[in-house]
């Protein structure tokens, strides 16, 4: 046994890399920090300048305001529903496909297995696609967030590689005591399985959550399929054209109680950012597993 | 192991293709009804490539639409609009190709070397946040930390006294390429770190030791070992990413890139958006994407033939 003794560059080094690493917390922290206490703060106020982790003036109001304007509740509760149905349907189906390409016999093993993996290649680009997705009825149609995504080859890819893991013995116990193939991918594999896929479904919804190009493409009319993030570009784009007016706000003594492009925007980024930025740090044993199941090689 | 595999095989063998589809009914409903899906969704739309040699009007039937040949690329690649896009599109994709690396790898030693559990899990943590927030986000945080009146930039460069006004960081061509290398440093350093520390974690230690005995300290140590060992992920990922070097990203540009500064911010995507979805030249924004996927599958390819050439890890 050998007792190391750290000598004086050693320490030095840890010091300076501890306080590197502090610098890069404050730089990825202090954005969203301030992003909330833009989102508290009275909207005039704001205009001052001089906001930076705490609120000066203090309101609810911003949260009030973009919660009857703006078609937010719509937008949420079509956010929550395609992140919810997407991800359900995302990992009952890549886990079921999966099974099947484990199943060493399976005749279209190869068939499917290429299918899947030349998508990740094969892109037929933007137009094309949006063609396809409107003589299919999919145009303003809330299914066009779910089912053109449905089981990439990604996510298939991991969970394959994590099924083959399970011992081929469960399954054929399983099929000795006659259960069908459905049986037993849902009552043997499916459950022993189960870390894989909360990161498909972290993955799934994640990606879902954020997505606001579909509804600007394909659901920009339809008011009742908006999403948040669609919400949020909108607001984006509107502060970026108007950042010139701020002055005339400022100016005006009785502007009190108003709110400004700035501060809608901070509060419908942190409505957006909350779910899941709560959700992400209890996640981390899945995603860090599937990252690295995904770079295990064909 | 091989034993199961044999009494898997064997009346398999003897039946024919059908006989085994018949026997295998369920793992066929199974998948096939995903395969077709993915058929049409990835699939059928390639045949609408075939807009891109025609005149294309959505109005007409496939069959009384006017051939064009190659008219349109011919108009591609003599129009500087797509000409600068396509510089814009290389020279952001580099950008963050080395940057994107290059950050990584370097954030990924430094966790390494970090002893401390708690303290290295919470950075980690904290790291992994900004992947999670959509462009949308990110772009609203860019245009707020760059302000002209408040953001903290313009803030910490005129209390230092490195600037004497402002500088509209936003308004200016010269600094957008640098502010989206940026960006996607600080969205995704943190998680592109997770590969890298997922590989150094598999080091045997006693390589480690190996090397303090024959006296190497910390720098060398992770020259020799540390290095060597990320190279092969380092490798695969490189491949992976040379492919997209025409996917410069298309959000960040799409959301920061207002009128002015257009000339440095315009991908081949939005090329693809303006003239196919806003201006309704289906053709040529058809044959804008034919020529970014067949780029990238080329790309892909060759870097992973290279790779195996030079006796690396391939992909595929």
């Amino acid at each position: 046994m050998r007792i190391k003794h750290k000598s004086i560059g050693d320490r030095i080094f840890e010091l300076c890399n501890g306080l590197l690493m502090i610098i890069l917390a404050v730089v990825m922290l202090y954005p969203i920090i301030n992003t909330v206490a833009v989102s508290f703060n009275d909207a005039t106020d704001t205009l001052r300048g001089g906001i930076y982790i705490w609120p000066r003036q203090f309101t609810w109001y911003n949260y009030e305001v973009i919660w009857q304007t703006a078609n937010l509740g719509v937008a949420f509760g079509v956010s929550v529903a395609r992140t919810v149905i997407a991800s359900a349907l995302n990992v009952f189906l890549t886990a079921m496909v999966a099974y099947t390409l484990i199943r060493q016999d399976f005749v279209l093993k190869r068939f499917v297995t290429i299918i899947f993996v030349l998508t990740m290649y094969v892109n037929a680009g933007l137009i094309p696609g949006y063609l396809l997705n409107k003589s299919l009825g999919l145009l303003n149609n809330f299914w066009v967030y779910i089912l053109p995504g449905l089981v990439s080859a990604f996510d298939l890819i991991i969970v394959r590689t994590y099924m083959k893991s399970i011992p081929g013995s469960l399954i054929e116990s399983a099929q000795i005591d006659g259960a069908g193939e459905f049986k037993i991918f849902l009552t043997v594999i499916l459950p022993l399985a189960t870390p894989v896929l909360a990161t498909v479904a972290l993955f799934c919804a994640v990606a879902q959550w954020n997505s606001w190009f579909d509804t600007y493409i394909y659901c920009g009319s339809a008011k009742n399929l908006t999403t948040l993030q669609y919400e949020l570009m909108k607001a984006l784009s509107t502060s970026m054209n108007q950042s010139g007016s701020t002055a005339n706000v400022l100016n005006a003594d009785q502007a009190a109680n108003q709110v400004t492009p700035t501060s809608i925007r901070a509060a419908i980024t942190i409505v957006a950012a909350v779910p899941i930025l709560c959700v992400y740090p209890f996640l981390q044993k899945y995603f860090v597993q599937g990252m690295t199941l995904g770079s295990v090689k064909e | 192991m091989r034993a199961v595999a044999k009494t898997a095989n064997k009346p398999g063998n003897k039946k024919s293709f059908w006989q085994k589809c018949l026997q295998q009914k369920t793992l066929i409903f199974m998948s096939l009804p995903l395969v077709l899906l993915k058929i049409l969704f990835a699939y059928v739309p390639l045949l609408g490539w075939v807009m891109a040699f025609q005149n294309y009007k959505p109005a007409k039937s496939f069959f009384d639409q006017d051939w064009a040949g190659l008219a349109k690329f011919e108009f591609l690649f003599k129009d500087a609009v797509f000409l600068r896009d396509i510089r814009n599109t290389l020279a952001m994709s580099l950008i963050n190709l080395v940057l994107g690396f290059v950050t990584a790898i370097l954030l990924a030693l430094l966790l390494n070397e970090i002893k401390n559990v708690v303290f290295k899990r919470t950075i980690q943590t904290i790291s992994y946040m900004p992947h999670f927030l959509s462009w949308v986000i990110v772009a609203g945080i860019v245009q707020n930390v760059l302000s002209t009146d408040s953001g903290i930039v313009n803030d910490i460069l005129l209390r230092i006294g490195a600037i004497d006004s402002s500088i509209n960081f936003l308004g200016e061509p010269k600094y957008f390429w640098g502010i989206v290398g940026a960006s996607n440093v600080w969205k995704e350093v943190g998680w592109n770190t997770i590969i890298y520390l997922a590989s150094m974690s598999a080091i045997d230690p006693s390589l480690y030791e190996a090397a303090e005995m024959d006296g190497a300290g910390r720098f060398n140590k992770i020259l020799h070992v540390t290095l060597p060992a990320i190279k092969s992920t380092f490798i695969i990922l490189l491949i992976m990413n040379i492919g997209n070097i025409l996917n410069a990203g298309f959000e960040v540009q799409y959301l920061l890139g207002n009128g002015p500064i257009q000339d440095v911010s315009e991908t081949i995507d939005i090329f693809v958006l303006k003239y196919g979805m806003q201006k309704n030249d289906y053709a040529l924004g058809t044959a804008a994407g034919i020529f970014k996927s067949v780029i990238s599958v080329i790309l892909v390819f060759g870097a992973n033939w290279i790779s195996g050439k030079l006796g690396e890890d391939k992909l595929v």
